[in-house]
């Protein structure tokens, strides 16, 4: 197997121009969804089977009349498959369509899909969406065909900025710290590199330097982001005692309620032709 | 540019206004990126160039800024001039080449006066000025006074103290809307790049160009920059983003009806021979020490021109058939031919590379104008606002009795050819696809036209038939001439030799020489095209000797492959660099090394007799002060035509004195909107997603901005009850535009000392044309930005006023 690869994206000089999506539809030969308002600068909405990259605008701009940007109060981020290390999709799959190729990248295999759609409730991230034309699920390959051909996938290459860098894992990880560290130093004690160790379902693929909280971005924090079928004993108490207090709280209604009586609440409702 | 986009690398401080790289131009906005990202760099200690952006909305630019100051349109003179004003009051201009470098110790003559915001020379009546009022005092010898220690109280360095301490912090908070301590903050970073360690770069583009005072915002810019030191300086210069691929080869090939190729000026009626135009047209020598090469050389420019339209028949005899070229008898510009359309007084227009009813000013008027014409022919791969103009909204076709042609022309895809970028690189590209369906070339059309008008001419005959007979094609095939012949015979060549000409300095007047545009002279030699070069990254060690990012064998950049111009200015009076961390040219003892010399390759600089840096002027030295701009010497602030506010410097001359009212002059009625009706100030801009109207045919970007719409601030938005999404309809006296509203704090209120006022802003793109049209059946929805803008231009070169102007906005 070849190093593992994937993409590190630096939000912090990513400029929201969009050339990713735009570049990964015209290689993945993806039309795009009809054209459709949603707020003016960012209208694609998600990622989904026609949008592979999806260039997210989080808008924290004060109503001032001077502002530090730096990343800080509009902040994009160009949003993709993660390439999970432990990849829920592929946990799934009932048919094995989803495999981990020779690059260490999740791809789902389209003739082996049969477009039960699983995968797409699986994903913590949403990445993945159901096309109607082909019936199958589609997401980010890692452009696994330029990869082959000894090429970067075509998102990296066309951004203009470099927030989109491909290359091994262990040289991206260099290039991350590297690049937090001189964001820290300069003052940004928000930035944080999100999927770089292995805190997000074992670790990203493709991982991000944000420069706010995940959540705030809409990316599942580290105490979200665990597959449900691992390690995960706490989240088992927890549906035990919520069952119990259920039952409880079910057990004491249905002993207030005897047959006949109203329920507490319908004492309120007035008498039929009351004005 | 003056520089180029790679040498953004090497600035410590960024200001960005009238612009918005991040979207316009994302691939160059690289280089800003890594100017932050370089620890090198930066005021202060450094840890990285520091980027400001003033800009009247917060954009993708912003959003990686140091710092964005929101700014009321139209007033970046007071801005910059708010900081030249800074720098003076605190002694932190270069000193050495403020004196030496500038026009500073120029003495003006006494005539020159500014008062209420009027310059001496201003004729009332005409709306104009005399610029001799300014001229400088000169002696016998014809060379201008001057004081070296700049004490003079009419010296420019004086002069310009004087006009620009009226720019208190106090004063450009008011006029800017900027408060008074972030301009502070501002000034402080700006002050420190006085220093010869260090270097600052302004980029700006149509943001500063589409006001009335268009000419004078750049210029106050670039009046900062001299005194700064920053002009000829790797990481410095005044950096004009142009807005398409090829727009500054366009304007080196006179796309603009007052120059001939090469900025020689276009001859004015009454010039009966060349010497009576040179004299009228070139620069004048104004000091011993001046080169002026430009004015010492304009008539081997122009006989060079003239030898190679003419050929044979440009003679001696006939004063190289001056006589053949048009003397316009008026202002030729844009707005003056929909003008001249407007009040009927043209038959017919050809459009090619653009389309007229959606880039020109107060849509409505353009298409009344198109609809006067007889017939109208639209040169366009695709089908255009201007080629469909007749069922634009409002338009009864019906009604419309012009012809329209609708010529299908190549996409630059399928052609080959050179563009020129912003740095001023002519880079050649090929052909990609060959040429779909029926569509023809441009230049095949226009010279097919040609061929058919001179078959006219042959037959018929007709009044002065010469120029059209004599005119040479000296291609293969007439019909269809190559670029690439194109490109060979605009470099020129020898006569004599049959060689191409290696420079423009060996260009002569006596007819032995060609040159289709002087300052492209150099790129196809003998060796070749040498645009086609490619020596870049693949080796940096070799292909950029100097570690500068001058790469000198990648393309090749007018004039004379020179990456940054006035480059002489990068180095002292002795020829050391200022800083030698980031020479553009050094002396060694014998010879210039470095970039490729602005200034004789071997001039010693030590000679008493040495040039002074700025070869290209009469003057020798950067101009603070300058004769040439027709709204004064200094440039000033003055309100846009429409304002919410009175100018306050001068509420009695608060707009350009001298901008040109078309409407007025045309007796039509007037068409600006007053503040109690209109009290919102609206911006227009462009978005990353399309590349003005043409991507309107391109279904993947249309899905990433697939709607008109206006960004307003959330604190109006709250007051008029509309949220994001919301339709809104957008007035201003001109007309309407209906429009989703984005409500956002990226745009604002702005604080104008006793008054406040709301600013929005409104992307280009749409029309009732394309892939968004075609979904739209109500096309009124699609209408374009410039309904709304007012049909008036810059004073000097009559750029019109789409950058700012009043509006209302009502929720529907």
């Amino acid at each position: 197997m070849a190093e593992p690869v994937g993409f590190f994206t630096d939000s912090s000089i990513c400029i929201g121009c969009k050339a990713c999506e735009v570049a990964c539809k015209e290689w993945n030969q993806l039309p795009g969804n009809p054209p459709k308002f949603g707020d003016g600068f960012d209208n694609t909405g998600q990622l989904d089977a026609e949008n592979w990259r999806h260039v997210k605008f989080v808008d924290l701009v004060p109503d001032a009349p001077t502002v530090v940007g730096n990343g800080n109060a509009w902040l994009m981020l160009s949003d993709v498959c993660k390439h999970c290390k432990n990849a829920s999709c592929m946990e799934v799959c009932p048919t094995d369509a989803i495999v981990r190729t020779e690059f260490d990248t999740v791809v789902i295999q389209q003739d082996v899909c049969n477009g039960c759609r699983d995968c797409i409730s699986a994903c913590p991230f949403g990445a993945i969406g159901f096309s109607a034309i082909t019936g199958a699920a589609h997401k980010c390959t890692l452009c696994y065909d330029r990869l082959q051909g000894g090429m970067q996938p075509a998102c990296a290459k066309a951004c203009p900025t470099q927030s989109i860098q491909y290359g091994t894992l262990t040289e991206l990880h260099k290039k991350a710290d590297a690049r937090l560290a001189a964001l820290k130093s300069q003052g940004y004690d928000n930035a944080n590199l999100y999927g770089r160790d292995d805190s997000i379902y074992g670790g990203l693929g493709a991982f991000f330097l944000l420069m706010n909280k995940p959540e705030v971005y809409g990316l599942p924090n580290k105490e979200n982001a665990v597959l449900p079928r691992r390690n995960n004993r706490p989240g088992y108490l927890g549906s035990l005692v919520t069952a119990a207090v259920g039952v409880f709280a079910g057990l004491i209604a249905f002993r207030r309620r005897a047959p006949g009586e109203p329920a507490a609440g319908d004492a309120a409702v007035p008498p039929a032709g009351a004005p | 540019m003056t520089n180029h986009w790679r040498d953004i690398k090497n600035t410590d401080l960024i200001l960005i206004n009238g612009a918005n790289p991040a979207e316009a131009h994302p691939v160059g906005f690289q280089w800003f990126m890594r100017a932050k990202l370089d620890p090198a760099r930066g005021p202060g200690k450094g840890g990285g160039a520091k980027m400001i952006h003033a800009d009247p909305r917060f954009s993708r630019t912003s959003a990686v800024s140091d710092m964005y100051l929101r700014i009321r349109t139209g007033t970046d003179v007071a801005y910059f001039g708010g900081l030249s004003n800074y720098v003076l009051q605190k002694n932190l201009h270069h000193a050495d080449y403020v004196k030496n470098y500038t026009n500073a110790s120029f003495i003006v003559k006494d005539s020159y006066n500014f008062k209420e915001g009027l310059f001496s020379g201003y004729d009332r009546k005409k709306r104009t000025y005399d610029a001799d009022a300014w001229g400088y005092e000169t002696g016998p010898d014809g060379f201008a006074h001057r004081d070296k220690t700049l004490q003079h109280p009419r010296c420019v360095f004086q002069l310009l103290k004087k006009h620009y301490s009226r720019y208190t912090p106090e004063m450009v908070s008011t006029i800017t809307g900027i408060p008074k301590d972030a301009f502070l903050k501002v000034a402080e970073l700006v002050g420190e790049m006085g220093r010869p360690d260090k270097v600052m770069t302004i980029v700006y583009a149509v943001g500063l160009t589409q006001h009335t005072t268009g000419g004078q915002l750049i210029r106050s810019g670039a009046v900062l920059q001299l005194l700064l030191g920053n002009m000829g300086r790797p990481g410095g210069g005044m950096n004009a983003e142009r807005g398409h691929a090829n727009i500054q080869g366009n304007t080196d090939h006179a796309i603009s009806w007052e120059i001939l190729p090469g900025y020689l000026k276009i001859p004015q009626p009454g010039q009966k021979n060349i010497d009576d135009y040179v004299t009228k047209s070139a620069p004048k020598k104004s000091d011993p020490n001046s080169w002026n090469f430009f004015g010492t050389n304009y008539k081997k420019f122009l006989v060079s021109l003239l030898k190679t339209w003419y050929g044979s028949a440009a003679t001696k005899d006939n004063d190289f058939a001056f006589s053949y070229i048009p003397k316009p008898l008026g202002n030729s510009s844009w707005m003056t031919i929909f003008d001249r359309a407007l009040q009927g007084k043209m038959q017919g227009l050809m459009l090619s590379g653009m389309t007229a009813t959606s880039i020109g000013p107060d849509s409505n008027q353009v298409l009344q104008a198109l609809a006067k014409l007889k017939w109208l022919v639209v040169m366009d791969p695709f089908p255009t606002t201007s080629s469909e103009f007749w069922h634009g909204p409002g338009m009864t076709p019906a009604s419309v009795q012009t012809e329209v042609f609708m010529l299908p022309t190549t996409h630059w895809i399928e052609k080959d050819g050179s563009f020129v970028n912003s740095g001023r690189w002519m880079q050649w590209k090929d052909q990609v696809i060959p040429p779909q369906g029926g569509a023809r070339h441009d230049h095949w059309i226009t010279a097919e036209l040609f061929q058919r008008v001179k078959a006219l001419y042959q037959k018929n005959g007709g009044k002065f038939a010469d120029p059209i007979m004599h005119l040479t094609m000296d291609y293969k095939d007439p019909h269809k001439p190559l670029l690439d012949e194109i490109a060979r015979e605009i470099n020129g060549k020898d006569l004599k030799s049959g060689k191409q000409m290696a420079t423009f300095a060996k260009l002569a007047d006596d007819g032995t020489t060609t040159a289709g545009d002087w300052i492209y002279t150099g790129s196809y030699t003998e060796k070749g095209n040498l645009s086609k070069r490619r020596d870049g990254v693949q080796d940096p060690a070799k292909n950029d000797p100097t570690g500068m990012g001058f790469y000198p064998n990648w393309a090749w950049s007018w004039p004379l492959n020179r990456r940054v111009m006035y480059n002489r200015a990068s180095a002292d009076l002795d020829g050391k660099p200022w800083d030698p961390k980031r020479p553009g040219i050094a002396w060694n003892g014998s010879k210039w090394v470095g970039d490729v010399p602005d200034y004789p390759p071997k001039m010693n600089p030590k000679d008493a007799k040495a040039w002074m840096p700025f070869i290209m002027n009469g003057e020798g030295g950067g101009r603070l002060f300058s004769s040439t701009m027709a709204d004064g010497p200094f440039p000033e602030h003055y309100e846009p035509m429409e304002s919410p506010v009175k100018n306050a410097l001068h509420p009695d001359n608060s707009a350009s004195p001298v901008a040109f009212l078309y409407d007025k002059a045309a007796g039509r009625e007037n068409r600006f909107g007053t503040p109690d009706e209109y009290p919102i100030i609206a911006t227009t801009y462009r978005l990353t997603e399309h590349e003005h109207f043409l991507t309107q045919q391109v279904p993947h970007l249309v899905q990433l901005a697939p709607e008109p719409f206006v960004e307003m601030p959330t604190g109006l938005a709250k007051e008029k009850n509309i949220k994001t999404g919301d339709m809104v309809r957008v007035s201003s006296k001109r007309g309407k535009m209906e429009v989703r509203a984005v409500v956002t704090n990226r745009v604002g209120q702005l604080d104008l000392g006793d008054k406040k006022a709301w600013q929005v802003g409104i992307p280009i793109h749409w029309g009732f044309v394309g892939v968004a049209a075609d979904l739209h059946p109500e096309r009124s929805m699609l209408w374009l930005v410039n309904a709304l803008t007012p049909f008036v231009g810059d004073a000097s070169a009559r750029t019109p006023e789409t950058k700012a102007f009043l509006v209302a906005i009502e929720k529907m």
